[in-house]
């Protein structure tokens, strides 16, 4: 499979990464020469094999039900939370008006 | 006096013990070093003030008579991957610039806890993405190797290239670095110095930004096989906060190293014969093989027939995780924000991403986002996760002859800096022999075996079962003992 350039500006928008004509331009043969490399992993035979997440067997854990069981990652937390925000405004993250 | 930046963790540590010298004494000759070596631009950031401090409270607690840690005196860099408390954190990039934590990264904490301080931020490629230090917003990384007779800057691996620097020039006794691909062992090898990649899991990656999660593990870089075991004892444990972390005691590595291999079986995995290997890289491998010999071992061959599918396989399931983690980078929360006049919220993500990353960033979200596609997730994605399992079982099944496998780190020595841009594929198949024990969560090291007829080191690579850091560390001290590698490069900076 191979990309266009549509195809790579529709990827950019999917990943919010705006790109002008000239960057589009340069990434297909970039992503193209990548995507045929990748493309070799069609010739292993997979047949019965689980796909691989987790290398190391592990269970998932459960935290203790109480609140603030790790100070840390609990909550009260508001002024470091917000403390490397661009725009912090009454408590809150500010954005740009999102409803008209 | 002796020149104190000369000195491993395990001799400042135990000199500082002992009262030969003390740990503000260390300190400042260190952070004079730093200070002296700006043309490396192994550092993004400098923290004398930070290494100062944790001296002074090394050596008052000896005064005291209290109890000294695991790294007491022994001023480190820091890979700028570890988020510091009230330290700009910025993965190399530009997004993040200026970016201050609020809180520590596990890693980090520990090593601060066990009694190290911190010289400084070091350089990486950005988000630890690269295997040359070239992807940096704050500029290229330069190895303190150069090829004999020449000036030309040498890349110094990456994306731990600003550790490996660091380490290799003197400039710091250790560093921390992780490993995503690579990262830790590719640059240990190009500077002559060692690295292990612990078994994934064993070092929280809690406060590490977040590359490819399935993958990253952070570990210790150092001029050692003792120091880097010294090292890896502080930083690894169990972390509530990881949903990964091994919930398994951290052995003792450093009181049981041991370089006496008898009984033990050294597996040569023969699909790492590559073409475009160096003859010099295959000659250190016959050489390993003969030292590992003569520590006792037995010497096999082993197969890992899916090797040359490991490389390919990864630069799906990486990109593919990081576009997910590089998700987050928005400029709401933290960092950057790019915001054109009269723009909405979606124009101000994009305009933010389009800012605030860098090419190789943003080709490998790109790849990421569109592996992930609907369409194409299982022609790529599970295809990939599939393939994962088979380089797995094909260690599993190598283990089952052998304890420990000893193969090159890469397939050539360091390269000229800016020399290897033109495709990025050509830069990915530096990290061929590494990317496989990534994609198996194992534990791999990086040692330095030798120099080749240009004046630059080259290492052995050795990968060990799950959990057995201890024989990967024993391995590599018999290759150590037997390398009597003391080459050091000529100061220039």
């Amino acid at each position: 499979m191979s990309v266009d350039k549509a195809t790579v500006a529709k990827i950019a928008s999917l990943a919010r990464i705006r790109m002008d004509d000239a960057a589009l331009e340069r990434m297909v043969p970039e992503l193209n020469g990548i995507l045929q490399w990748v493309e070799q992993l069609g010739e292993v035979d997979v047949t019965g094999i689980e796909p691989m997440a987790a290398v190391i067997p592990n269970t998932l854990r459960l935290r203790d039900d109480v609140i603030d069981a790790d100070p840390l990652t609990g909550g009260g937390r508001q002024g470091d939370v917000l403390a490397n925000a661009p725009a912090a405004e009454h408590g809150f993250f500010g954005v740009p008006k999102v409803i008209e | 006096m002796t020149d104190l930046t000369q000195l491993g963790v395990k001799d400042i540590r135990d000199g500082v013990a002992k009262g030969d010298f003390t740990a503000r004494e260390v300190a400042e000759s260190f952070n004079a070093a730093v200070a002296q070596a700006a043309a490396l631009n192994a550092f993004i950031v400098t923290t004398p003030d930070h290494a100062l401090a944790a001296a002074d409270k090394v050596d008052a607690a000896r005064a005291s008579g209290e109890p000294l840690g695991k790294m007491a005196g022994v001023p480190i860099g820091m890979k700028d991957l570890f988020a510091t408390h009230g330290v700009q954190t910025t993965a190399a990039s530009h997004i993040l610039e200026g970016f201050t934590p609020r809180y520590e990264s596990t890693v980090s904490q520990k090593l601060w806890d066990a009694g190290a301080g911190m010289l400084g931020k070091l350089n990486l490629d950005q988000f630890a993405m690269g295997s040359s230090n070239e992807t940096s917003y704050f500029g290229n990384v330069s190895s303190p190797w150069r090829k004999a007779g020449s000036n030309q800057p040498m890349s110094p691996g990456g994306s731990s290239g600003g550790s490996s620097s660091a380490v290799a020039a003197r400039i710091a006794p250790a560093a921390t670095g992780t490993d995503t691909g690579g990262s830790i062992r590719q640059p240990a090898a190009f500077t002559g110095i060692c690295g292990i990649k612990p078994t994934y899991g064993r070092c929280s990656r809690w406060g590490i930004v977040a590359f490819a999660s399935s993958l990253d593990q952070a570990g210790p870089m150092a001029r050692s096989v003792e120091d880097c075991a010294i090292m890896l004892g502080a930083m690894a444990g169990f972390d509530p906060k990881d949903s990964t972390s091994l919930q398994m005691d951290v052995p003792d590595w450093e009181a049981a190293l041991n370089s006496d291999l008898r009984g033990k079986k050294v597996g040569i995995p023969r699909e790492y014969r590559m073409e475009g290997t160096d003859q010099a890289i295959l000659d250190s491998w016959e050489q390993g093989k003969a030292w590992l010999k003569d520590a006792g071992a037995e010497i096999v061959d082993v197969s890992l027939p899916h090797t040359k599918y490991a490389l390919p396989a990864y630069y799906i399931v990486a990109p593919a995780e990081a576009s997910s983690n590089l998700a987050r980078y928005d400029g709401v929360r933290y960092g950057l924000r790019d915001l054109p006049d009269g723009v909405g919220l979606q124009d101000m993500y994009a305009a933010t991403r389009a800012a605030g990353f860098g090419d190789e960033v943003k080709r490998r979200i790109l790849i990421g986002t569109y592996v992930l596609s609907a369409g194409f997730y299982d022609a790529y994605y599970t295809q990939a996760q599939k393939v994962r399992a088979l380089v797995a079982r094909d260690f599993e099944r190598a283990f089952a002859e052998c304890d420990v496998i000893l193969a090159p780190t890469t397939p050539t020595a360091s390269f000229p800096l800016g020399s290897m841009n033109e495709d990025p594929l050509t830069m990915y198949l530096n990290d061929v022999f590494a990317v496989p024990a990534s994609l198996a969560g194992l534990p791999a090291m990086s040692v330095p075996a030798t120099i080749n007829a240009d004046g630059l080191p080259l290492g052995l690579q050795l990968v060990g079962r799950p959990f057995d850091e201890q024989g990967v560390l024993n391995a590599g001290l018999a290759i150590q003992q037997r390398a009597g590698f003391t080459a050091k490069p000529e100061k220039w900076w």
